[in-house]
C-alpha cells in the first residue's frame, strides 16, 4: 500500500544506496561531491566531506508520546507489514523517543526527547497516542511528574505535524466514554494551531499508521483529510459498502445467531449486532495483520471502533443498529422486508447519505440518557430477541 | 555515608506509565519507591452495559497483554449465568492465550528486556564469524550463519553511521554491568531484529479466531468463528493450515532462539541469580483448563501459594484472603485508611494530595502511587511467570521440573538461584517453551474432535437476556503473562450493576501497606541485595524493574459521575 517514493529516505537508504540503485556508481558519486566542494568554494580536498554528509542524509526524526493508553496502538504498529517496524524504525524514521521501544530511561530518556524537538524545531513529526485527562489540573496522567497536557503542550508547539494515533488520542475513547471519570479528550481539543491527522480506531490498522506516515515523509504533506480528520485514502468508505458479506446483506440471508447455519455459510452478521453500516474503516480493504482476517471476516460483528463515540453510540454491540440509521429506509426494515428485491447501489447511496444525521441522532440519545435508561435501549437495539 | 535521592521516571520499555524512586548508598540501593502514574476509570464506565459487552470494555485495559481482560471477563459472566462453552470453543481460547504468552513472552525478551543487558554499541565491534560459531553451538537455526550477522552488523553500522541512534539514542552504553562479548551482543540484536517479523507472523492465530490483533473480538458463550470445512468464510482445511503453521514457527523460534539466547545470556549474568529476589511469597490462580474452567484440576498450570520462599509447601489459594490496603495510594476509604478490605467490600475513592506537577521527589510523601497495595493473609505476593513455575515445579509439574532443572543445570546453580531477577527473566523462558509446545496439544484436539465431527463453538442457550436470572453474579480467574487475575460481576436486571478486577501488576507494584506496611513486590525487589553504581545511569533498576514485565495500564480506579465514590467497582 506504500506509494513509490522519490526521496531516498522513504525507501530506507542513504543517498549513495539510492543513486546506487539508480545506475549511479561509486565514481560518478565522488566526481559528483567533488563539483559540489568546488561549487561551495571549499576546494576539491573538501569533496571526502561532502560526500560523507551526503551519505549520512537525516532520516526524518519522529517523536511519539504515550498519554492515557493501553499501549495497544503501539502494538498495532509492530504488526506492520510494509514496511515493517524494523524497516521502519532503523532505515525509514529515526524514533527519537518512544516509550515503549527506547533504550534510554528517565531522565536519559527525557534528555532525548528534548534534544530532538530542539534540534528538529519545526521539523519533526509528533505521533501521539492515548488521551489527555484535563480534570483535577491533569493529574491523572503523567510522564517525568509533569502532565500529560503540558507534555503534549510542549512537544506540539514546534512539530511540523501531529499524527493522533488511535481513538484515544483522536476523540478520548473508552476513558472519556460516558461518565468520562477523568475529563479525557483526545489530542485536536488541545492541539489547535496546527494540522491534526487522526488515525481512528481502536486500535487503527497498523498499515494505516505506517502508510500515513510514509505518505507525509514522501510526499511531503498529509494525506486528504475527512471532516473528521482521517485519511480518505482509509476512512473514505463504509464498511457496509466494501463488505466480503455485502451479497448475502442483500440476499437476505443473515445469521439469526452466532454458530448458526447461516454463520456456518457466511452470511451477513447485521441481525446480530454488526455495526458495519455505521462505520468509516478500511477493514474490510486493508484487513489485518498482514491481510490475515478482520471482525467480520472472522465471524464477529463489528463494533464500529472507528467512530467517535462508539462505546456508546455503537453499544450494546450484539443489538440490531435502530431503523432510523438510515432514515425512512430504513437497513432493519431493508433486511426484514426487502430482501434482494432492491438494487443494492440504490440503498447504499441513500444510506450513506442519510448516515451522519441517523449515528447523530443515536449519540445525541445516548448522550442524554441516564445510566438507568439503558436495559430500556438495550431492547430497542435487540432486534431479534 | 549519604544517601542519594534516585528518581527514574519514565520507566521506558514497559505498558504504561512507571516511576521508581530510590536512595541510593554506597553503590546499594537502600530503599524503593514504585509509583503508578496513570489511572482511567474504565470499570464505572460499564455499569450499566450490557454484560455480553463487558469482554470488549475491559480489553482495553491493556492493549500488549491483549486477551487476558477478555477471556476473563468472559469467564466471569460465564460463571454468573451458568454457561459451559463447547470444547472446541475451549481449545480456541486455549489456543489464543497461548499465542498471546509465547509472542508477548518473546517481545518483552527480545524488545523490552534485552537491551538491559545486550550493548548494542558493542555489537558494533562483534566479529561476524564469531558470531556465527557461537551461535551454532547452541542451536540449529538456519539463519545463525556469518552471512547473516555480517548483513545485521553492517546495517547497524550504517544506521549508527548516520549520528542518528533514534531508540538507542541515550542507552547506557559502555556501562561496565554490561557482560556479554561483542560476538554475543550482535547475535542478539540480530535475534532483536528477527524476533520483530517473527511476532507479527505467529500472533495472527489471533487474527483468524478472532478477526484482528491487538484487541480480537471474543464472545461470551464460545467464540464467534465458525467451524465449517466446507464454508469460505470459516475456520476450514485452509485457515487450519495456517494455524498449525504458525504454531510449528512459533515452537522452532522459541526452543532454537529464545531459549538458547535466554540460557547462554544468562551464564554471562550469574550474580544477578541473587539479586532482586523480593518479596519470597509467590501467588498463582492457576491457567489453561484442559476441560471446563471450572474443573481446576484439568488446569495446565496448577494454583497455588508460596509462601517465604518454601518450595516444600504449596499453599492453596483462597480469594477470601485478599485485602487492599491504601495507607500509601491516593485513596481514602470511609472507614478509616489504615483497615484492608476484601475486593468485594471495596471502595475506591481518590483522593490526590500529592505535590503539585512537576514532581520532584514523591518518596518524601507518605503517599506516592495510584496503585492500590493487594495483600494475601496480610503478606504482599508476586504473581507472574516466577510464580506459576515455582508453584508447578513444587507441585511435581514433569515439564516444568525438566524444563527448570535445565536452565539450573546449564548455570551451575541450584533452585534457590531462582527466587531473584535472573530467576524471574530464566521461569518466563521456562514457561514460553512449555507453551510453544502445548499448543501443538491443543491444536491436534481442535482437528481430532473436528474430524470427529464436533463443529460446535458456541453454547446459544444462555445468549438471550430473558434466559437469564433477574440477579446473578460470577467470578472469572485467569493467570495472564504478568500473572493472576480476577474479574468480578454482578448483574442485575440483564446489566452491569457492578464489575471489578484484580490485576496482575497491582500485585506487582504495589506501594507498601497491609498490616506489616511491608513494601509490594517491585519495591522488596530493589531493596534485596541490590546494586546501583552510578545513579545517574541506573541500568540495574532497570534489569529488575523490567524482570516483572510491568504492564501498568491496570493500573485504574474507579470514580463516578459525581465524583462520589462507588463501592466495589473496580479495576486496578
Amino acid at each position: 500500500m506504500l506509494s513509490p517514493s522519490l526521496s531516498p529516505q522513504a525507501e530506507g537508504l542513504d543517498l549513495r544506496a539510492f543513486l546506487e540503485q539508480r545506475g549511479v556508481g561509486r565514481r560518478d558519486f565522488l566526481t559528483f561531491c567533488t563539483q559540489v566542494s568546488i561549487a561551495l568554494g571549499l576546494g576539491e580536498a573538501a569533496a571526502p566531506r561532502v560526500a560523507k554528509a551526503l551519505e549520512a542524509a537525516k532520516r526524518p526524526p519522529v517523536l511519539w508520546l504515550q498519554l492515557q493508553e493501553c499501549t495497544g496502538c503501539v502494538e498495532s504498529v509492530t504488526r506492520t507489514s510494509e514496511p515493517t517496524i524494523g524497516d521502519l524504525v532503523l532505515d525509514v524514521i529515526s524514533l527519537d523517543y518512544s516509550h515503549t521501544l527506547m533504550a534510554a530511561a528517565g531522565t536519559a530518556a527525557e534528555n532525548a526527547f528534548q534534544k530532538s524537538m530542539k534540534d528538529n524545531k519545526g521539523k519533526y513529526l509528533l505521533i501521539v497516542t492515548g488521551s489527555v485527562p484535563l480534570k483535577d489540573n491533569g493529574i491523572y496522567t503523567t510522564v517525568g511528574g509533569r502532565t500529560a497536557h503540558e507534555l503534549l503542550t510542549e512537544a506540539a508547539k514546534d512539530a511540523a505535524a501531529v499524527v493522533a494515533l488511535g481513538a484515544c488520542a483522536h476523540w478520548g475513547n473508552i476513558q472519556a466514554s460516558r461518565p468520562n471519570p477523568t475529563g479525557a479528550v483526545g489530542v485536536s481539543a488541545i492541539v489547535t494551531d496546527k494540522p491534526v491527522v487522526n488515525i481512528a480506531g481502536c486500535p487503527p490498522i497498523g498499515d494505516v499508521v505506517t502508510a500515513t506516515v510514509v505518505h507525509f515523509l514522501t510526499f511531503g504533506r498529509l494525506p486528504e483529510l475527512d471532516g473528521d480528520g482521517r485519511p480518505v485514502f482509509a476512512y473514505g468508505k463504509r464498511i457496509h459498502d466494501q463488505c466480503s458479506r455485502r451479497a448475502h446483506f442483500d440476499a437476505g440471508q443473515y445469521v439469526e445467531k452466532f454458530d448458526d447455519d447461516g454463520a456456518r455459510r457466511g452470511w451477513c452478521l447485521y441481525k446480530v449486532g454488526c455495526k458495519g453500516p455505521a462505520t468509516y474503516s478500511p477493514c474490510p480493504i486493508f484487513q489485518w495483520n498482514g491481510h490475515t482476517s478482520w471482525p467480520i471476516g472472522a465471524g464477529h460483528p463489528c463494533l464500529g471502533c472507528t467512530e467517535r463515540g462508539f462505546w456508546d453510540a455503537m453499544t450494546p454491540f450484539y443489538g440490531r443498529l435502530p431503523a432510523d440509521v438510515v432514515g425512512g429506509f430504513g437497513v432493519e426494515r431493508y433486511a426484514d422486508t426487502i430482501g434482494a428485491a432492491v438494487a443494492a447501489g440504490a440503498v447504499a447511496g441513500i444510506a450513506t447519505h442519510a448516515l451522519a444525521t441517523g449515528v447523530y441522532q443515536i449519540r445525541k440519545r445516548k448522550q442524554e440518557a441516564p445510566v438507568a435508561d439503558q436495559p430500556q435501549q438495550k431492547g430497542d437495539g435487540d432486534g431479534q430477541d | 555515608m549519604a544517601r542519594t535521592k534516585v528518581v527514574v521516571d519514565p520507566i521506558t520499555r514497559i505498558e504504561g506509565h512507571l516511576r521508581i524512586e530510590a536512595q541510593a548508598e554506597g553503590g546499594r540501593i537502600a530503599s524503593a519507591w514504585a509509583s503508578s502514574t496513570q489511572f482511567r476509570g474504565i470499570e464505572t464506565i460499564m455499569e450499566g452495559r450490557d454484560p455480553r459487552d463487558a469482554w470488549a470494555f475491559t480489553q482495553r485495559i491493556c492493549g500488549v497483554c491483549t486477551v487476558v481482560h477478555a477471556v476473563a471477563s468472559c469467564r466471569a459472566v460465564e460463571d454468573a449465568l451458568d454457561i459451559k462453552i463447547p470444547a472446541n470453543a475451549n481449545l480456541i481460547r486455549n489456543l489464543i492465550h497461548g499465542m498471546q504468552f509465547v509472542q508477548d513472552h518473546v517481545m518483552h525478551f527480545y524488545h523490552l528486556h534485552a537491551l538491559d543487558w545486550v550493548d548494542v554499541v558493542s555489537a558494533l565491534s562483534g566479529d561476524p564469524a564469531e558470531a556465527a560459531r557461537i551461535a551454532a553451538s547452541l542451536s540449529p537455526w538456519p539463519n545463525n550463519s556469518a552471512t547473516y550477522f555480517g548483513a545485521v552488523k553492517d546495517r547497524l553500522k550504517k544506521f549508527v553511521g548516520t549520528g542518528q541512534l533514534g531508540i538507542f539514542t541515550n542507552g547506557y552504553w559502555g556501562h561496565p554491568a554490561y557482560k556479554l562479548p561483542p560476538a554475543v551482543n550482535l547475535m542478539a540484536v540480530a535475534h532483536y531484529l528477527e524476533a520483530l517479523d517473527w511476532q507479527r507472523d505467529v500472533i495472527r492465530v489471533h487474527t483468524i479466531f478472532g478477526g484482528k490483533n491487538p484487541h480480537p473480538n471474543f464472545l461470551v458463550g464460545g467464540m464467534a468463528s465458525t467451524i465449517n470445512l466446507e464454508g469460505t468464510a470459516t475456520i476450514n482445511a485452509e485457515r487450519i493450515t495456517e494455524i498449525r503453521g504458525m504454531i510449528m514457527r512459533a515452537k522452532k523460534f522459541v526452543e532454537q532462539v529464545y531459549w538458547p539466547d535466554l540460557a547462554a545470556i544468562a551464564g554471562f549474568y550469574k550474580e544477578w541469580a541473587a539479586i532482586g529476589g523480593g518479596t519470597g511469597n509467590f501467588l498463582t490462580a492457576g491457567e489453561f483448563p484442559e476441560n471446563d474452567v471450572r474443573d481446576l484440576g484439568s488446569l495446565y498450570f496448577p494454583r497455588g501459594i508460596i509462601v517465604g520462599k518454601d518450595l516444600a509447601h504449596v499453599l492453596p489459594y483462597d480469594h477470601r484472603k485478599v485485602q487492599e490496603y491504601i495507607n500509601h495510594s491516593w485513596y481514602e476509604y470511609a472507614g478509616g485508611r489504615e483497615k484492608g478490605l476484601h475486593p468485594f467490600e471495596g471502595e475506591t475513592t481518590p483522593k490526590y494530595d500529592g505535590p503539585p506537577t512537576p514532581w520532584q521527589y514523591l518518596q518524601d510523601g507518605e503517599k506516592y502511587t495510584w496503585m492500590k497495595a493487594p495483600r494475601y493473609d496480610g503478606k504482599p505476593m508476586e504473581v507472574g511467570p516466577l510464580a506459576r513455575m515455582l508453584v508447578a515445579y513444587a507441585s511435581g509439574h514433569a515439564e516444568a521440573k525438566a524444563q527448570v532443572g535445565e536452565l539450573l543445570g546449564k548455570l551451575g546453580v541450584g533452585p534457590a538461584a531462582l527466587f531473584s531477577t535472573l530467576g524471574r527473566t530464566g521461569a518466563r523462558g521456562v514457561e514460553t517453551v512449555l507453551l510453544a509446545r502445548r499448543l501443538e496439544h491443543w491444536f491436534d484436539q481442535l482437528v481430532a474432535r473436528i474430524k470427529g465431527g464436533d463443529t460446535q463453538t458456541f453454547n446459544k442457550t444462555k445468549w438471550e437476556p430473558s434466559s437469564w436470572p433477574s440477579t446473578a453474579e460470577g467470578y472469572g480467574y485467569l493467570d495472564a503473562p504478568r500473572g493472576a487475575l480476577g474479574h468480578w460481576v454482578k448483574i442485575k436486571h440483564g446489566v452491569i450493576e457492578k464489575y471489578q478486577c484484580v490485576v496482575p501488576s497491582t500485585w506487582n507494584c504495589s506501594p507498601r501497606g497491609g498490616p506489616e506496611g511491608q513494601p509490594g513486590p517491585y519495591e522488596a525487589a530493589l531493596m534485596d541485595n541490590h546494586p546501583l553504581v552510578d545513579p545517574a545511569r541506573p541500568i540495574e533498576i532497570l534489569r529488575t524493574i523490567h524482570s516483572f514485565d510491568p504492564c501498568m495500564a491496570c493500573g485504574v480506579h474507579v470514580l463516578d459521575a459525581t465524583g462520589r465514590e462507588i463501592t466495589r467497582v473496580r479495576v486496578q
